[in-house]
């Protein structure tokens, strides 16, 4: 970019929009005075939580809120186009054609009954005036641009035969073949998996490279913007409250609440002995339903008296502003929303002697044969088999966190209720506390449920929504610790204060709380009645991000408190190795690598793990540097391939012997990792040696 | 996650009396023109069942051949059938006949309904399939079809009349449950509810039920209205009744004869039947929506 950002033509242009939504009866604005500028070639980050109004000012720009919403205020103009003045006509011809769209799900986006050629030509026809054979060519080229392997073949196929990954960049073809002014971006890789997303964020920067393409990209998440964006605009609770270039942003915030963002955020080599992740105090508010004065006022640690009154923006510097009353302050470093780090207590000394350990799983196996349709049947095929964990070794000692880091597919969710009983598993054994373990749930009495418990992903889901948070916490209490109705009454307000919620929460009923609310009486549900192990699959990942910090600090507090061994499950390699004391990575339904967190970044490490770890958008763009992209995607465990499970994606793929023969456990003599690979210790130590994650690119 | 504020879910917390219940269902029921209608219509006719003889000014065989024949007058406000009977008695008392058999045989059907539709939703497998096909053979068969095999083999009287209904709509019951179950048995509570060891009954009535009363109070009220019409029917072909049983139907047959001489009774009879069944009908479609 050697244009200065003012010479360079301005794409989009937003004045002042305020946009309102109609809920019985009267509007309540979801987007309030927002104004942002984007250039060509200019990558714009739209950054905020639920509530935040970036999707609803993404709809707005495309004029597309619906029957409930509208424009109450503002200008929008798309170069010299006025798009708030365009009829339903002038509007059908912008769209698609001067503004794309890429959005968040790409298989409610894609046609499931037109072939994804079919579709990407029907665009081009329509967008272009193409006659058929140059449509099918012009889209050819694009599949090719967008790097999908044999574009021929995924030309022919319906959505719903590629992947996740596949589909997204159909999308973005199609986007991007009708060359647009402005694209703009809805979360386009949240639903991939995270080494999948690396490859869809180079190849957007790669296609928008030297383009005058302006890009609007809106995410919840922080990291993601380091990587693709130029500028970033902070939302909060429908006010724009920090706008300024990526750079700048995430050296120094100058608004609290960005702050607060970018510091809840685990980055890889915290661990909970050296860092309490600083979480956010409070609640998003309701649209409709904000603070007076400041938006963020409520929870801002660094609020005083003038905060009553809205701040306006203040020019902070170098093309950049801020909507916080003290932001000179915090740039001079006078005051922080910062929280000084409060290391954590020094560990429980584990007494000297053999303890059983909390939970061994031996060689567990756990097979969905498919059923076979009638055609298989009669021509006396073998059903196909889901093997979707093999031969999984792990042990959890107690007082212990154990953390599982695997992508989707990996058959993590599926070990986790395997343990709880909630699966049968086909092979292997589990014992706990030195006890085997009945497969079944029904097969486990009282005292064995007692001592395992679970919290999953979806809080909404946890708990029922016909009774009140009491009756769901008295439950485990009467029936698994025996306690009478009186007793469990006084221990739920005890469990209610544990996970910092007031006791009148305990006549509420689910409908009234929130995602984190209900998540943590889903977490006092499980230590109600102390068990001795806690499994956690994903517990944070449907959280915004503000609230998984105050989540993840409470799992941590408790788990000291109670002594209690974990099981930590989660996509997030961050999160686990700030939560975990052993870090377990998993693929295809095989344990990869065992290392501990703080050993977790120096080599030797199991190509996987490297390919994960190279592959976290790091909250810090000063450190941006290019992942391993991983070619191909995830096969699916029907198809499970021969040999190291790894072998059709791995870039130190050694040879035969990898696609052949099943890898052997190394051990590494310094750090005790264990990983499971072909490639000898000293061998991928040497080549990794110069890595260091972020910033330069892997010798092959 | 939403963007509009989240409003008190359907649930209705913890339970307020019966009376409060059913005073604030009536009050939602009224809220709309066309199932205050309904409502007021099923009222009226469940009013005359219980009222019956007390406001019929006549018996209901009782014969004037004096009068017999005449149109609608003051003294016989639907006029009089060509044997000489009170076609406004015969009416009313029918009314009960009918709406007690259908009531009675509504409420068992769905009882047993709801434990094989719970119980197939829940096992899942063999019982599952086993009572579902069953059903399915069962449904397979249109209702007055499968009503009159029943009676040919079961007998004629009243109460076997009772039973073919249960029997006719047990299947329907069923799998409106059996899907309220699916859809709610792999959510996070019940699962969590099975990890604290709650048997398997008490995950059936506590957590799962609740869901299934909002469905299973409009299916109830639309079973009702199906099980008036298969009794009219069935006393139009004669069958399960004995005349000379007020039934709506019957009277119809009987008023057929003579339907250019005393239209009149053969009119109300059958608007009766319609009238009722349209009018729960509607009051069911304004449950349905209270519950959504």
């Amino acid at each position: 970019m050697t244009l200065t950002r003012s010479e360079k033509r301005t794409i989009l242009e937003i004045n002042e929009l305020t946009v309102a939504y109609q809920h019985a009866g009267e509007w309540l604005e979801a987007v309030r005075d927002v104004s942002l500028c984007i250039h060509g070639g200019e990558t714009y980050g739209l950054v905020g939580e639920s509530g935040s109004g970036k999707t609803t000012l993404a709809l707005a720009v495309l004029r597309y809120l619906g029957k409930q919403g509208s424009i109450r205020n503002g200008e929008i103009h798309l170069g010299d186009l006025d798009l708030l003045a365009l009829d339903d006509g002038e509007l059908r011809q912008v769209w698609g054609s001067s503004i794309s769209l890429v959005p968040q799900n790409p298989q409610s986006s894609l046609n499931p009954s037109l072939r994804v050629g079919d579709q990407l030509v029907e665009t081009l026809r329509h967008q272009r005036s193409l006659s058929q054979q140059d449509a099918q060519t012009q889209a050819l080229k694009w599949l090719e641009k967008v790097r999908l392997p044999d574009p021929g073949l995924v030309a022919e196929r319906y959505p719903h035969q590629i992947s996740g990954g596949m589909q997204q960049r159909v999308m973005i073809a199609m986007a991007l073949c009708t060359e647009p002014k402005l694209l703009i971006l809805d979360e386009p890789t949240t639903n991939l998996d995270v080494t999948t997303q690396v490859v869809i964020l180079d190849l957007i920067g790669e296609l928008i490279q030297g383009q005058e393409t302006g890009v609007l990209y809106v995410t919840h998440n922080l990291a993601v913007v380091t990587q693709v964006c130029d500028r970033v605009a902070v939302l909060y609770a429908s006010e724009l409250v920090e706008d300024a270039s990526t750079q700048d942003l995430f050296s120094k915030p100058l608004h609290p609440y960005t702050q607060g963002l970018i510091e809840s955020i685990p980055r890889l080599g915290d661990t909970k002995g050296s860092i309490q992740l600083r979480a956010i105090a409070g609640q998003i508010p309701p649209i409709g339903d904000v603070p007076s004065g400041c938006v963020f006022r409520t929870r801002c640690p660094i609020a005083i008296d003038v905060c009553e009154t809205r701040p306006p923006l203040y020019p902070a510097g170098d093309s950049r502003i801020s909507r916080c009353h003290r932001w000179h302050e915090i740039d001079q470093m006078e005051v922080s929303a910062r929280q000084p780090t409060r290391s954590r207590i020094a560990e429980h000394i584990s007494p000297n002697g053999e303890q059983p350990q909390t939970l061994k799983v031996n060689d567990i196996s756990v097979h969905f044969p498919l059923q076979r349709s009638l055609s298989d049947l009669v021509r006396r095929q073998p059903a196909k088999v889901v093997r979707a964990v093999n031969e999984v070794n792990f042990n959890v000692k107690p007082g212990k966190t154990l953390g599982l880091v695997g992508e989707s597919g990996s058959g993590k969710t599926t070990i986790a209720r395997t343990i709880m009983g909630l699966e049968s598993k086909t092979s292997g054994s589990i014992e706990l506390l030195d006890l085997p373990l009945p497969d079944k749930l029904s097969n486990r009495d009282l005292d064995t449920l007692r001592l395992l418990q679970m919290v999953s992903q979806n809080p909404e889901e946890a708990l029922n929504p016909y009774l009140t948070i009491g009756d769901s916490l008295r439950r485990p209490l009467m029936r698994l610790s025996g306690l009478s109705k009186t007793q469990a009454d006084s221990r739920v307000v005890e469990l209610l204060q544990t996970v910092l919620l007031p006791p009148t929460y305990a006549d509420r009923l689910p409908g009234q709380l929130s995602g984190g609310e209900l998540q943590r009486v889903a977490i006092a549900r499980a230590f109600a009645a102390n068990p001795e192990l806690l499994v956690l699959d994903e517990p944070v990942s449907s959280l915004d991000v503000s609230v998984q910090a105050s989540i993840l600090n409470l799992v941590n507090e408790l788990q000291y408190e109670h002594e209690n061994s974990l099981l930590f499950i989660s996509h997030d390699l961050a999160i686990v190795a700030y939560l975990a004391d052993l870090i377990a990575v998993i693929y295809l339904g095989s344990l990869m690598e065992i290392s501990a967190p703080g050993d977790l970044l120096q080599p030797p490490h199991h190509p996987y793990t490297e390919a994960l770890l190279s592959s976290i958008p790091l909250a810090d763009p000063s450190r941006r540097g290019t992942p391993i992209h991983l070619e191909g995607d995830i096969p699916h465990p029907v198809d499970l391939p021969s040999g190291c499970p790894f072998h059709s994606r791995c870039p130190r793929l050694l040879g035969e012997i990898c696609t052949t023969q099943i890898p052997p456990w190394q051990i590494d003599a310094e750090s005790g990792k264990q990983i499971f690979c072909h490639i000898p210790l000293q061998e991928l130590s040497t080549f990794q040696e110069h890595i260091v994650f972020g910033e330069t690119s892997y010798p092959r | 996650m939403t963007t509009v504020p989240k409003t008190t879910n359907n649930a209705r917390g913890v339970a307020p009396s019966l009376w409060r219940r059913l005073s604030l269902l009536l009050r939602k029921l009224y809220a709309r023109p066309i199932s205050a209608i309904g409502t007021t219509i099923t009222l009226l006719f469940i009013l005359a069942a219980i009222l019956g003889p007390l406001i019929a000014p006549y018996g209901e065989n009782e014969i004037i051949a004096s009068e017999a024949r005449q149109p609608p007058s003051p003294v016989h406000w639907f006029g009089t059938d060509n044997l000489g009977r009170d076609v406004f008695s015969r009416v009313i008392l029918g009314a009960r006949e009918i709406l007690v058999l259908a009531g009675v045989g509504t409420l068992l059907a769905v009882v047993f309904g709801t434990i094989f539709g719970l119980l197939a939703g829940y096992s899942g497998g063999w019982l599952d399939e086993g009572i579902m096909r069953t059903f399915d053979s069962l449904l397979a068969l249109p209702a007055l079809l499968l009503a009159l095999l029943l009676l040919g083999t079961v007998g004629q009287s009243q109460y076997s009349v009772l039973i073919v209904i249960v029997i006719v709509y047990i299947p329907i019951v069923a799998r409106v449950v059996r899907s309220v179950v699916l859809a709610v048995k792999p959510q996070g509570f019940v699962e969590a509810a099975r990890l604290t060891g709650e048997s398997q009954p008490r995950i059936l009535f506590r957590e799962i039920m609740p869901f299934v009363y909002p469905t299973l109070s409009v299916e109830s009220a639309v079973r009702f209205s199906y099980a008036i019409f298969l009794i009219g029917s069935l006393g139009f072909l004669r069958v399960g009744v004995q005349p000379p049983s007020p039934n709506w139907g019957l009277m119809v047959k009987e008023a057929r004869p003579f339907a250019s001489l005393v239209p009149w009774a053969l009119f109300f009879p059958a608007a009766a039947i319609s009238l009722v069944v349209i009018g729960v009908n509607l009051m069911a479609d304004g449950l349905k929506r209270i519950m959504s």
